[in-house]
């Protein structure tokens, strides 16, 4: 964009107080008519300094910044730290405690997509899917606060493993949920998918080709709906994806149509995964974290009576553990895209360094590109599509 | 003297008392059917709805109305104040005034003039001055944006409804809304009215009725995750509940026409059925169309601007000319 300023367009501010702005985003658009110039992402109304806080804590401390980034779908992020520190520390996770990582992250995985093909839905103008998919996502919630006693940011995932195993009970109900699912995801795609309006609505609109898709650093469903098959689940197993089956759905179109149609699949899919996991943690009992006294803290009842124990538990949860030097980079297939934590430590208690990288900010780069020379009403279905929470963009 | 009296006065002050009657009788029935529309798209998104103030929250509206009276009204700093504030009054007033025509009985009717469509469709084309004015009175982008898009819907699917309503003219014979309703009468029931013959100027009629009142699918010009509430972005307090109330009475008028054109008005369903009062017929199929409205608002997604007009110029225009065609043959050669 040169200096001179073009008196035949119209500049309007999109956000940071829009309903469809997905949180603080301020998109500063240049309409020509209803024409869409120029977009231009401005960031930041939500940036905390994450990445600058976590290096003033120790690593049990930093677990719950994790949870505040996509906030969607928070044990996915924890997940990434996790296995960065697991990898500087060189220690394994026992098989359920693996399990149980697993099944939370796919619920995880639930939580996101539940939220954004509703609201993609809703940025199109169909208000009801949302009130339908929240329904869902609040049994969801429930999970995750009987798993680790809270509804968002749960600190649930643990260096060596996850904090605690899950009671008999929510098993069994995860397994109903399991069962009861689908037919609301079908009652939701009643609504949508064959609807002609939304159709024309999402059909075409945002399209990205493969090559532009990689060049802007995409990932997760904004890849795989230029039809490229990536995910770190298959492509870099972790944790005991790779015993598992699913399928990885790819798209033909690469459009905001796809990317729902994708989404919708991912969630079947997750649920397969789920039910997988829940065979395993039925019929394999087992610890559910590293036995390692130095990195994870003892049970209650062995405090009461062991001295060594009680000296841990203090020794954890005021200096923490001491990671020894070296620098990793790991990423989980987050439901947003590849999410990576780049960690530097230098045998301190603390982190030299932790770089995030969240999928969304790659992807929010992009919408100038895709938005150009569509109409007004396009920038929202787009921004849409793309899945975006200011959590982790800001960070 | 006396015949000044008599002759001028007295029907006057009967008129006006008829009018306030009626609009006072419009409100509450407004108010109510507000509520409904609220209830029934709550029943959609399995929420319960407003179920707070008064029993099953029936008295909602009523604390709204309040509610927004008692709010202050917020002018903006570069508004043009007159427009500003003139605006919600045209587009209620216009809204009002068109009921004058509504029969709702058999001769309960406030002004029972020949040409009663032509006054509806007038009307109701310049109720869009009131979104236009404050759109532009409110000096501000996105207000702006719903005004220019409002005005080129409503001249657009104007077009289309004026066909539905010349279809319908021509069968009927006459531009007298009675008239139109007892050309409906006949001894079949419900199967003499001109939903059946004129099926698919129903559905144009219905789908450009959602559009001339901004419901969704049609709700552009306020939509919310485009433009944020549209031309209403700067309105609060009273005025902003004159727009609400302009909206809604603009469709439960819209309801009352579609009644009156195509479901018999106030004639019962079968014949033998006719000791209930014409009346309580014609409120029962406003309320079903009133439905069919907040259901649609419920289910479905908003088009897009280019593809609104191409609905109305490339889909509606053909097949109502189409229509008028057909029945202008039927009724010329048959």
């Amino acid at each position: 964009m040169n200096d001179k300023i073009k008196d035949n367009t119209f500049t309007i501010n999109f956000g940071p107080q829009h309903p469809a702005a997905h949180g603080v985003l301020r998109l500063v658009l240049e309409l020509d008519g209803e024409i869409v110039d120029r977009v231009d992402p401005h960031i930041g109304l939500l940036h905390r300094g994450t990445e600058k806080l976590i290096e003033h804590k120790t690593y049990t401390q930093a677990i719950p910044y994790f949870d505040r980034l996509d906030y969607v779908a928070p044990m996915n992020q924890e997940h990434a730290f996790s296995l960065a520190i697991e990898s500087l520390l060189k220690i394994d996770v026992p098989r359920r405690g693996q399990t149980i990582r697993v099944l939370y992250s796919e619920i995880g995985r639930l939580l996101s997509h539940l939220l954004n093909i509703t609201t993609q839905a809703m940025d199109v103008g169909a208000l009801t899917p949302p009130l339908w998919g929240f329904e869902e996502r609040e049994k969801l919630m429930g999970f995750y606060e009987r798993a680790s006693g809270s509804r968002m940011h749960a600190a649930y995932f643990r260096p060596g493993g996850v904090h605690q195993d899950l009671p008999e009970d929510l098993i069994d109900d995860i397994d109903t949920f399991i069962e009861s699912h689908p037919a609301v995801i079908s009652d939701i795609e009643t609504l949508l998918t064959d609807n002609r309006i939304f159709k024309q609505r999402n059909v075409d609109i945002g399209f990205i080709s493969q090559e532009d898709a990689q060049l802007w650093g995409f990932s997760g469903v904004m890849i795989r709906g230029t039809g490229l098959p990536w995910d770190l689940r298959r492509s870099q197993p972790y944790e005991i994806y790779s015993e598992l089956e699913f399928e990885i759905p790819i798209g033909k179109n690469s459009d905001c149509y796809d990317r729902y149609l994708l989404r919708v699949e991912e969630m079947k899919q997750s649920l397969k995964i789920m039910k997988q996991c829940i065979q395993i943690l039925r019929n394999e009992k087992g610890p559910v974290s590293s036995h390692n006294n130095k990195l994870f803290p003892p049970k209650r009842a062995e405090m009461k009576a062991s001295m060594e124990a009680l000296i841990h538990h203090f020794k954890l949860y005021t200096e923490g553990y001491h990671v020894p030097k070296g620098e990793v980079y790991r990423a989980v297939e987050a439901p947003k895209g590849e999410f990576g934590v780049y960690l530097v430590s230098d045998d301190s208690n603390k982190p030299y360094r932790c770089k995030i990288r969240a999928p969304g900010f790659a992807h929010l780069q992009a919408m100038d590109y895709m938005c150009k020379g569509h109409m007004l009403a396009d920038v929202s279905a787009v921004l849409g599509s793309l899945d975006i929470v200011f959590g982790e963009v800001d960070r | 003297m006396d015949n000044l009296l008599i002759n001028y006065l007295i029907p006057l002050l009967i008129i006006a008392l008829k009018s306030v009657f009626l609009i006072t009788a419009l409100l509450i029935t407004i108010a109510f059917l507000l509520l409904a529309d609220r209830k029934i798209w709550a029943a959609v998104q399995m929420r319960r709805g407003p179920n707070v103030v008064g029993p099953f929250g029936l008295l909602q509206s009523f604390a709204d109305l309040l509610k927004f009276v008692l709010k202050e009204v917020i002018i903006p700093y570069n508004a043009d104040k007159v427009v500003f504030l003139l605006a919600p009054f045209v587009t209620t007033v216009f809204a009002i005034s068109a009921w004058a025509v509504i029969p709702f009985d058999a001769g309960l009717v406030l002004a029972d003039i020949n040409i009663g469509i032509l006054y509806i469709l007038a009307i109701s084309s310049l109720g869009v001055y009131g979104i236009i004015m404050g759109g532009w009175a409110s000096n501000s982008k996105y207000p702006f944006l719903g005004a220019l898009r409002s005005a080129a819907q409503m001249v657009s699917y104007e077009v289309s409804i004026g066909f539905v309503i010349i279809t319908v003219i021509l069968l009927s014979g006459s531009l007298n809304l009675s008239d139109i309703v007892y050309a409906q009468a006949g001894n079949y029931g419900f199967l003499n009215w001109y939903f059946i013959p004129l099926f698919p100027m129903f559905v144009v009629f219905f789908i450009s009725a959602l559009a001339e009142t901004n419901r969704p699918p049609f709700d552009l010009p306020e939509a919310e995750s485009e433009l944020v509430a549209g031309f209403m972005v700067e309105y609060s307090s009273t005025p902003y509940l004159m727009f609400m109330l302009g909206e809604y009475v603009s469709i439960v008028l819209m309801c009352a026409f579609g009644t009156i054109l195509f479901l018999g008005g106030w004639l019962p369903i079968f014949t033998f059925l006719d000791f209930i009062p014409g009346f309580v017929w014609f409120v029962l199929k406003v309320c079903f169309m009133f439905f069919l409205f907040a259901m649609v608002k419920a289910i479905v997604p908003r088009y897009r601007y280019d593809q609104l007009m191409r609905l109305g110029w490339k889909v509606f225009l053909p097949l109502s000319l189409l229509m008028v065609a057909l029945t202008a043959t039927y009724v010329v050669f048959i």
